[in-house]
């Protein structure tokens, strides 16, 4: 399945949970160690959770909850599906879910690469605080909500509500998007936001494979910055 | 003198319903469209802990010796599952304030008190300021809906986590920091733009309900390695339910806050009219806790109104392990001082009733981001004072627990106590005083 044999390989029928993400805690940036598998997630929740090394692990499965949460530095390749809040509150690093991913998948993360390979479910990229996203597939409703900054890049289309009551978060969308939430507009898509575009599909290995004039460009109108009550219909 | 002026006249009489200050509203609201915003908790007049009075010993108690026999004070919390609990000298510890509705100085001043006495200090909304972290010796590091400034790396410098549901002046409601406080830092440290509202979700991002935040909870733990202890905050509304499900989720404490309980920034109509008292809060928790054979371990930290020894030993004897203080820590540091009484005036307030904490011009350099305010307040004096204003308030209450036979504070019962009045006899399960009359529960004569 790897076409490099890895370094460490813990198997979860076997091991306790404890003692892997133990393990993973304490590598250290002199450790060989740099690649790990996982075998039988079996849907098990935070699993490599709050790593803190430029480590590579591959989770052989389906994983629950919360799979490489609060992650710095770190790859995690989830070969399987992947339950709510994935690659939450993510500070660095790379995460990639090659099946779907549920709710709330890059939740507030602060920064690194979520891909997503299939489709991100409801609240995609909630309140995102730097990361980038990109998911080849579509994503649910309440995606980007209160997003804060980075970017959210999807291939497919966008459900109900997107990017409602967005700060400074950068949407992309190629497909349609069912509704926009409060103070959430289209917006001109710019050279420089080509140029942002393709860089971020660079990151998540999609060089040539999107034309970036297919997608369009969403973020904050800022009507609702500052609260007025002329606006407290739309919160 | 006329006939007409010997006639008695019935003398102007203010409505009970309408009374000036619903009439002064009612102009407000009409001339602004907007409502009520303001910091701090509740004023209404409310059932407390004033209205418990402790029996002391008598013929059939013994006290204890108040200059030689000893009182123990200190709580240890986070026993259930975390490998390291943390052990308080004291158990008033204080409440979870942010920085951002707080000044820097603010902050450490309560870190530089809290550490002088043993006890812990909490972060708040906006995340952890090495200010906070170098002056807290004991430091429990709230886990908010917002997520403003949560970081793995501050994550594994806190001596506990605190994951928050609710507060109690506001159960149910998130926050809002307005543009005005938002400094370049605290722009910096919640990732947005300087001086734009600040919303605070009410709702966690990435779970929602008992089940999930079990999960949560298992994460946060893998994520610190068991360490940690892990507190669940939650407002006070449905006490028995909410301290059975954090206990169910797995929490190591659980802290429960009433509507006296302090805010940053608020309406006035959710500060005074959702949730409930501290003291119709604590004992339905016990309750819980004892239904699960979890008392004593889960602990329980209860906050909201506490003001005195007598409100610590009070909130111990209905069964409470600790109590969290942030509006009296606040007045100890210098909040709402008279030596400011002619800038409050200047703000339409005075010394002891200005709660505009919202708009940063606090005169008193505490809830305020403004440079030259904050710099009124020196962390050093102003620990001092918490310090002092701490070892008070645990003395206090060690006069009661000796006066009651108590060799350690946790020895206080419901039992030591009695009502003044029959609402605070039925909340706390005590009876009225003179009687054994518990509304509710038993006859009495």
């Amino acid at each position: 399945m790897n076409a490099i044999a890895p370094d460490v390989t813990f198997d979860l029928a076997t091991t306790p949970l404890r003692e892997l993400n133990e393990a993973l805690h304490k590598a250290t940036a002199e450790s060989n160690a740099r690649r790990w598998r996982v075998l039988n997630p079996n849907g098990r929740h935070a699993v490599a959770v709050g790593l803190a090394m430029p480590l590579t692990v591959e989770i052989e499965g389906n994983v629950g909850y919360y799979c490489a949460g609060m992650n710095a530095e770190a790859s995690v390749i989830i070969h399987g599906n992947a339950g709510q809040g994935v690659a939450e509150n993510m500070m660095s690093g790379f995460v990639h879910v090659r099946g779907d991913a549920s709710q709330s998948a890059g939740a507030t993360a602060h920064g690194g690469m979520l891909v997503v390979d299939g489709n991100a479910s409801a609240r995609c990229g909630i309140s995102m605080k730097g990361v980038d996203i990109v998911v080849k597939g579509s994503i649910g409703h309440m995606s980007a909500f209160m997003g804060q900054s980075g970017s959210l890049v999807v291939l497919g289309d966008a459900g109900e509500a997107l990017g409602d009551s967005l700060y400074e978060a950068k949407l992309f969308v190629r497909g349609t998007v069912k509704s926009l939430g409060a103070d959430c507009i289209e917006k001109e898509m710019r050279d420089e936001h080509k140029a942002l575009l393709a860089q971020k599909l660079k990151a998540a290995g999609l060089e040539g494979a999107v034309d970036v004039s297919e997608f369009k460009r969403y973020g904050s109108a800022r009507q609702l910055y500052n609260f007025h009550v002329d606006n407290a219909s739309a919160y | 003198m006329t006939a007409h002026n010997n006639t008695p006249r019935t003398p102007p009489r203010f409505s009970s319903t309408f009374d000036p200050a619903t009439l002064a509203e009612i102009r407000r609201a009409a001339a602004t469209g907007i409502y009520d915003i303001r910091g701090g908790g509740t004023k209404r007049k409310l059932p407390h802990f004033d209205d418990l009075l402790f029996l002391g010993a008598s013929m059939s108690r013994y006290p204890l010796e108040g200059y030689r026999e000893k009182c123990g004070t200190e709580v240890t919390l986070g026993t259930r599952f975390a490998k390291k609990p943390i052990t308080l000298k004291t158990p008033v510890t204080i409440a979870g304030m942010s920085f951002g509705a707080l000044s820097a100085q603010a902050k450490e001043a309560l870190g530089r008190g809290a550490s002088t006495v043993g006890t812990s200090t909490t972060t708040g909304d906006g995340g952890m300021t090495p200010e906070e972290r170098g002056q807290s010796k004991t430091l429990v590091y709230q886990y908010l809906p917002s997520r403003y400034g949560m970081n793995p790396v501050d994550l594994r410098k806190a001596d506990a986590i605190e994951i928050v549901i609710g507060q109690g002046a506001k159960p149910g409601g998130g926050g809002m920091l307005l543009g005005q406080k938002i400094s370049d830092r605290v722009a910096a440290m919640r990732t947005l733009p300087k001086g734009i509202d600040q919303r605070s979700a009410c709702r966690h991002p990435d779970w929602t309900g008992p089940d999930d935040l079990e999960i949560k909870i298992e994460e946060l733990r893998e994520i610190t390695d068991w360490e940690k202890p892990i507190y669940v905050k939650v407002g006070a509304s449905r006490p028995y339910y909410d301290t059975a499900l954090a206990v169910k989720a797995g929490a190591d404490v659980v802290v429960l806050d009433g509507m006296q309980g302090g805010t940053a920034a608020t309406q006035d109509v959710f500060i005074e009219h959702v949730g409930i008292p501290i003291l119709a809060a604590i004992r339905p928790a016990v309750q819980a806790l004892q239904d699960l054979d979890m008392h004593r371990k889960v602990q329980l930290i209860v906050s909201g109104g506490i003001r005195t020894g007598a409100d610590v030993a009070k909130a111990l004897a209905l069964g409470a392990d600790a109590v969290a203080i942030g509006t009296a820590a606040l007045v100890a540091l210098g909040d709402n001082d008279p030596q400011w009484e002619d800038e409050y005036q200047a703000l339409g307030s005075t010394a002891g009733a200005y709660d505009d904490w919202h708009e940063g011009r606090d005169p008193a350099g505490i809830t305020t981001q403004d440079p030259e305010l904050s710099k009124r307040l020196d962390p050093v004096k102003a620990g001092r004072r918490l310090a002092n204003y701490l070892s008070v308030m645990t003395l206090e209450a060690q006069t009661i627990a000796r006066a009651c036979g108590k060799s350690h504070l946790h020895n206080l019962e419901p039992e030591d106590l009695v009502a003044l009045t029959v609402e605070a006899a039925a909340m706390a399960g005590v009876p009225l005083a003179g009687t054994t009359w518990v509304p509710g529960k038993t006859g009495g004569y």
